[in-house]
């Protein structure tokens, strides 16, 4: 069937019950979304679909069809890192770094909705993201990094 | 070539012209001194891991391009090591930073250091590097020296290259000749004087973190090589589970199935395809028929478990002196469940067998004894099996890592010449990693008319720390065979470092102190290994204990414990921590549902000091306790990356939070019940604190201390002693659930 | 034409009389304030009762907002005629009921009058409460008193006029409030009345079990016919009870104190809470309240030989959890081919649910077998969407089932064809009628983070858990 994955078309012959995780790791050889529990219990392997957060664990292809699905890799990469990605390495956010680019998703979900969420808020959010390393202080500055890092963008548009 | 010849010579150059030579303070686990003794004389032992890895180039390679590689026995867990070698590498070395590459434990490449474990790798690794790279420099500048017929000490070195007065650079690259860096190191090394470092206490961004962040392959778990299949695991449902039978006929023939391994009671599945091989294994679980023998311990009466085992004793500290008269006795009993690693992402490994040589690309932290093991386990000679370390998610000690490889190693056998990856789930990882051992403590004092503590008798009660490889029978697989390989016998760790009994000595001064071990060698659960092993328990017996003293005492707990501490580094990172938490000026008593909390450790008395301050809420009605604030200071000798280090100690404040407000491992009369984050929930945004701090104390040119472990046991007893402070009522028994708590405070 | 106008006149004249009549009768007088007592005045073994007698009226759920402290009020309660917000009922003198005496605390329960004489709406069943017994209302007084007093006010009440005058309370009252306190019934026994109070009284599961009329009145004449509440199904729990394995005293028991049954499923959205707050109540309430609403159920017929085959096998699931063999969720390639390709709803069913829901993991943390559901067998397709949209999130520092939400993963067609797939393979019960009304209400309460943050507290047991459930899932 037809994937639309970070502004691609992908042709995937895998069965149509095949959890999205298992297609973007094991045919697309995408990195970012980890397998963290396979029950939608730690979101580790969380991904943007139409913009919102899915565990990608959990979520068959055959719900997919024409939807836009976003990964880590999508949104950019080492040379061009996207605001989220340039915030998290500026707040050195992450010790293993293994739950991070499900955080990233999640965090960039919020941002999308909402650029100027409080601290509160954030907090709300991520709550479905489990971080075992205990890096949850720095997600969170990274995250108030991100905001920053777009809201002085915006600025700098309309100013 | 004549290696006398050379040697000679390089030793003579690497022996001292004179130039400056540090002394570090001795310590006794990590020797990492030099002096200008003669070579002749008795040679000190040569400083960290060199002890056991001499040659220089076993840990700096110079490519004639310039390119530096560094090598290091260790592992990168997501601890920063990586980031750390290279800044100590790249300032002993005045090497370009971005020239500089890492190559981590690998059997056929690295130095064998062991395990990455016990907080050594500053204090084993970095030490050697530190040397090596000192010594590789001063080589370089000899070369140059010779080269450009100017005296060495005239030569300086700078990003990369040796610099002579009139500005010819000398770039390492074109210096590397002919082996030269193929000699051993010397005891002595030209070290850099602190005040000129460059890449040492500096906040470095980690090498690791742009991949992890922008989907690069970081982690064993994204390694695809060509050809690569997919196996799953069949575990048993307990611990000594036979398989009786299982019909794989139905299962073979499912799609992509490449192969069905049984051996023994060790049971599992080859597919093209990941999803296949999920499919594969839950209809051979459905299959499988197993008969179950374990016996579990009750879970609600593991204190009195543990107290009635059979024992053997340890005797850690025996100075006791007569109590003196108008003793005031406090005695306490603490104790912990198991707990859980609960790695992120369950173990994984890579494994292929070709032309009789196994390669496997393993998370594991040792890939030395893992490699053992393996090879053990397939009757294959050593040399014939490579480890390969490959980054997986925090592991915090002996996880299922080591077994995953073995796991891998058993299924690439099955299927000669591909790559097999192994996936361990969710719930395999959960209910067959080992874990921290349940632990009890009893503890008694005798505080005299001046409040302070004349006596001290500790008694703790736990099984080993460490089930690692070495031995084939440590490995899960290994015991399930068709002819199985016998779990090992556990042992303890010896002190200073310590298993169950790490940090049960104080590092407070007592007149009179009895510490004893009580090793338990009956495991009915699997233990091993787990972040900090005995300190955690220890240390949170220890500083709840002296809060208690510290109440019956009437004195302030900052305030008893410096009475009790005389290293002023200790009393630095107390008074610290106390201080930048503004601890004279909180409220006693804390205000309703506030409480505050104070501890302080040295990770096994020899690494780094670590001071907690924190201030923790209370839920009247619910007993929910939840960190609001916490600020720590840590003196971890020289600072390597600052970042790094605070990235630990927060990381292991919150993790300690989580395992002493949350945590056990649930198991009924035959099986674990914790699989999953639904039955073994851990810490969440939720309860996050609003603010931690991390106060670094830099101590230049002193050894490194080692600070991964240091945050765990302090945390705990922080956090304990804030919500006894709270709520009046103190808690001993981990973890300390909002059940507990609302059960003692009532309506 | 005079005599037009002289109606008109008289007419008016009898409108005016009429509202000062109304007026005179409606209006209460204000008790007088005291001086909040002091929390040692309280005999500890009062406030204990009060305090299991609070978790049997789960006052701190509604009492409490998400990232609220315990009783201050300020939680949104939505109602058909707009949003109404809980009060704060800490023992603060200038914001909570600190300078209430016993007797207003009294008047509050019994007639839903406040201590300053201003009626209170219904969304405080005062209507159930009227029955709480003297004793008990001294203990619960006893129990609020002693709590931690928090200065916090309740956000205005959106009512639109006339609703948002009080005194037309007194009408309503007059039509549906019979007063307490509860007399017990003669041709019953002990343990039913006093079932019957609980249930009644304190309980208040009519307020959610019962359906309303257009004056939101409970419908005396359908108890506990079923209800809504908060976006919830409320199922029916007297005869019409829609769940296939009939409950019994000791299943319910075991759902009300521990949140969950093998046989039924698990306790969710406002039940959740309920069920949280009743596992702290004594344990011969619980069973009087479970006997007592078993008792409405009555004997309903056995169920059905396949229902009752996939209750066997759902209790055979992994003795009390997953053996960690493999994982927690079926080989479900079986589902292949079997009309996956002609119904889509079959399809998603089984690449989505079915790993679980036929997995081998047993109450609660399996998903439950959708043949012993009551979701999929009442007459609402509400909760069915509510869950499959929100899941489950998971409690800080408790056991419990957490089930992803799907929110996201599907677009509306996608879970109407899942709801009907299921409604038409699990139960021989007609199609529901509001499956497209009730994905688009469960999609909307879906509401912007900064609206509704989680609890800051982390309780799930305080507050609305749809709420945060739905943040917690998107």
């Amino acid at each position: 069937m037809k994937l639309n994955v970070n502004n691609a078309q992908h042709d995937v012959d895998a069965d149509p019950r095949t959890p999205l995780l298992y297609v973007l790791r094991g045919d697309l050889k995408l990195n970012a979304a980890k397998f963290g529990c396979g029950l939608g219990q730690c979101g580790a392997c969380t991904v943007l679909v139409n913009g919102e957060p899915v565990f990608s664990c959990v979520t068959p292809i055959a719900l997919l069809a024409g939807k836009e699905i976003t990964t880590l890799e999508g949104l950019g990469t080492e040379e061009h890192p996207a605001p989220i990605q340039q915030a998290f390495i500026e707040a050195q956010a992450a010790q293993c770094g293994y739950c991070i680019p499900g955080m990233m998703m999640r965090a960039q979900a919020l941002l999308q909705r909402n650029l100027h969420a409080g601290d509160a808020d954030i907090r709300a959010w991520l709550e479905p993201n489990l971080c075992r390393c205990g890096s949850h202080m720095r997600i969170l500055r990274a995250v108030h990094r991100a905001q920053h890092i777009l809201t002085t963008a915006q600025k700098g548009d309309a100013g | 070539m004549s290696d006398t010849g050379i040697v000679i010579s390089r030793r003579a150059v690497l022996a001292g012209s004179g130039a400056l030579i540090f002394s570090f303070s001795s310590v006794a686990q990590s020797p990492a001194q030099e002096n200008a003794a003669p070579l002749a004389a008795a040679a000190p032992p040569l400083p960290g891991s060199l002890k056991q890895s001499p040659f220089l180039d076993s840990w700096i390679r110079i490519d004639a391009d310039g390119a530096i590689t560094v090598f290091t026995g260790k592992a990168e867990l997501g601890q920063g090591i990586k980031t750390a070698l290279l800044q100590v590498a790249a300032e002993q070395m005045d090497a370009d930073f971005a020239q500089l590459k890492i190559v981590t434990a690998d059997t056929a490449r690295t130095a064998n250091e062991g395990y990455t474990a016990g907080s050594h790798s500053m204090q084993d690794s970095g030490t050697a590097i530190t040397h090596a790279a000192a010594q590789v420099r001063t080589l370089l500048v000899a070369q140059a020296a010779q080269r450009s017929g100017l005296p060495a000490d005239q030569l300086k070195t700078d990003n990369g290259a040796v610099v002579a007065p009139d500005g010819r650079r000398f770039g390492y690259g074109d210096l590397v000749a002919v082996e030269i860096l193929h000699v051993q190191a010397s005891p002595q090394s030209m070290l850099k004087d602190p005040v000129q470092y460059k890449f040492l206490n500096r906040r470095i961004p980690r090498v690791d973190i742009p991949a992890k962040v922008t989907g690069g392959e970081a982690f064993v778990q994204d390694f695809r090589p060509d050809g690569m299949v997919h196996g799953r695991i069949v575990r048993p449902p307990s611990y000594g589970a036979v398989l009786d039978s299982v019909d794989t006929t139905a299962v073979k023939k499912m799609p992509g199935v490449l192969k069905v391994v049984r051996d023994g009671s060790f049971l599992a599945v080859i597919a093209e395809r990941e999803f296949q091989a999920i499919e594969a294994m839950r209809a051979l679980a459905a299959v499988a028929r197993w008969h179950e023998s374990a016996k579990l311990p009750d879970m609600a009466a593991l204190p009195a478990f543990l107290a009635g085992l059979p024992a053997r004793d340890i005797k850690v500290i025996d100075q006791q002196q007569p109590a003196a008269v108008n003793a005031k006795m406090i005695s306490a009993t603490y104790s912990r469940p198991y707990v859980s690693h609960g790695s992120i992402g369950p173990s994984c490994a890579v494994a292929q067998l070709q032309d009789d040589a196994l390669t496997v690309w393993t998370h594991t932290q040792g890939v030395f004894p893992d490699r053992d093991a393996i090879a053990e386990m397939m009757r294959m000679p050593k040399d014939k099996v490579r480890c390969i370390h490959s980054q997986g998610s925090g592991c915090y000690g002996h996880n299922g890592a080591d077994d995953a490889a073995g796991d891998a190693a058993l299924l690439a056998r099955a299927l000669p010449g591909k790559p097999v990856r192994v996936q361990w789930t969710r719930e395999q990882e959960h209910a067959w990693e080992p874990y921290g051992p349940a632990m009890l403590v009893k503890v008694s004092a005798a505080l005299d008319d001046s409040g302070k503590i004349a006596d001290w008798d500790y008694a703790v009660w736990s099984n080993t720390h460490s089930m690692r490889p070495g031995p084939a029978g440590a490995l899960i697989a290994a015991r399930y065979l068709a002819e199985p390989f016998p779990e090992p016998e556990p042992k303890p760790i010896p002190m200073p470092e310590g298993g169950g009994d790490r940090n049960s000595n104080p590092i407070y001064k007592f007149p009179s102190m009895k510490v004893i071990h009580h090793f338990l060698p009956t495991m009915p659960v699997r233990v091993s290994a787990l972040r900090s092993l005995g300190a955690y328990m220890n240390i949170f017996s220890i500083e709840s204990f002296m809060d208690e003293l510290a109440a019956a005492a009437g004195a302030d707990p900052v305030e008893f414990r410096l009475k009790h501490l005389d290293d002023p580094r200790a009393r630095e990172v107390v008074s610290t921590a106390a201080g930048r938490f503004g601890w004279s000026a909180k409220p006693r008593a804390g205000s309703p549902g506030h409480g505050y909390g104070f501890a302080f450790a040295r990770y096994k008395n020899l690494a780094a000091y670590c001071a907690i301050a924190c201030e923790v809420e209370v839920n009247h009605e619910t007993g929910r306790a939840r960190m609001v604030r916490a600020v720590a200071a840590v003196d971890s000798g020289q600072v390597v990356n600052p970042d790094g280090i605070a990235n630990q100690i927060e990381g292991a404040i919150l993790q300690s939070m989580s395992w002493t407000l949350y945590e056990n491992v649930s198991f009924d009369d035959r099986r674990i019940t914790s699989v999953d984050w639904a039955t073994y929930p851990i810490l969440r945004f939720s309860a996050v604190p609003d603010s931690m701090e991390v106060h670094i104390i830099n101590r230049p040119g002193t050894p490194f201390l080692g600070s991964g472990e240091a945050g765990q046991g302090p945390a705990a007893a922080a956090v304990a002693n804030a919500i006894a402070n709270a709520t009046g009522y103190r808690f001993r028994d981990l973890p300390l659930s909002s059940e507990r708590i609302k059960a003692a405070i009532g309506v | 034409m005079r005599g037009f106008v002289r109606s008109l006149v008289f007419l008016c004249v009898l409108l005016i009389l009429g509202a000062a009549v109304y007026a005179i009768l409606a209006v209460q007088p204000a008790l007088d304030p005291i001086a909040p007592p002091q929390a040692s005045s309280f005999d500890p073994a009062l406030v204990k009762r009060g305090a299991e007698l609070a978790a049997v009226g789960s006052c701190g759920v509604c009492h409490t907002a998400p990232s609220g402290r315990q009783f201050a009020g300020g939680l949104a309660l939505p109602t058909p005629f707009g949003t109404i917000y809980s009060t704060n009922i800490t023992p603060d003198a200038a914001t909570g009921i600190g300078n209430w005496s016993q007797a207003a605390f009294q008047r509050a329960l019994r007639r839903g009058v406040r201590r300053d004489g201003a009626y209170l709406y219904p969304a405080f069943p005062y209507d159930h409460f009227t029955l709480v017994s003297g004793d008990d209302v001294k203990a619960i007084y006893a129990f609020l008193m002693t709590r931690e007093p928090v200065r916090a006010t309740a956000p205005t009440n959106q009512l639109p006029f006339p609703l948002n005058i009080r005194l037309v309370m007194y009408g309503w009252n007059l039509l549906y409030l019979k007063p307490g306190p509860y007399r017990p019934d003669p041709a019953q026994d002990e343990a039913w009345n006093r079932g019957a109070y609980l249930a009644e009284g304190l309980g208040h599961c009519g307020a959610c079990h019962t359906p309303r009329n257009i004056l939101g009145a409970e419908k005396t004449s359908e108890k506990f016919s079923g209800g809504e509440a908060e976006g919830w199904s409320a199922y029916a729990i007297n005869a019409s009870s829609p769940a296939p394995v009939p409950w019994t005293a000791d299943t319910l028991l075991q759902y009300l104190s521990r949140g969950f049954n093998a046989d039924h499923g698990v306790a969710r959205g406002p039940m959740l809470d309920v069920a949280s707050n009743l596992g702290a109540a004594p344990s011969d309430d619980l069973h009087a309240i479970a006997a007592y609403v078993a008792a409405q159920i009555g004997d309903a017929a056995a169920p059905t030989p396949q229902v009752a085959k996939q209750a066997k096998a759902q209790s055979a699931r992994g003795s009390a959890v997953a053996a960690a063999s493999a994982d927690s969720q079926a080989d479900t390639s079986y589902n292949r081919g079997t009309n996956a390709d002609n119904d889509e709803g079959a399809l998603i069913y089984a690449a989505t649910c079915s790993g679980c829901h036929q997995g081998p993991r047993a109450a609660p943390f399996g998903g439950i077998d959708f043949a012993l559901s009551s979701n999929i067998n009442g007459p609402s397709a509400r909760n069915l969407a509510n869950v499959v949209l929100n899941g489950l999130p998971a409690t800080e520092n408790k056991h419990s089932p957490i089930m992803p939400g799907f929110a996201n993963a599907m677009d509306d067609n996608q879970v109407a064809a899942l709801a009907r797939y299921l409604r038409a393979h699990f139960t021989d019960k007609p199609p529901w009628t509001d499956i497209e009304k009730s994905i688009s209400d469960a999609r909307m309460n879906v509401r912007a983070p900064a609206a509704n943050a989680a609890p800051a507290n982390g309780a799930a047991s305080t507050g609305t858990q749809q709420g945060t459930t739905n943040e917690a899932q998107r």
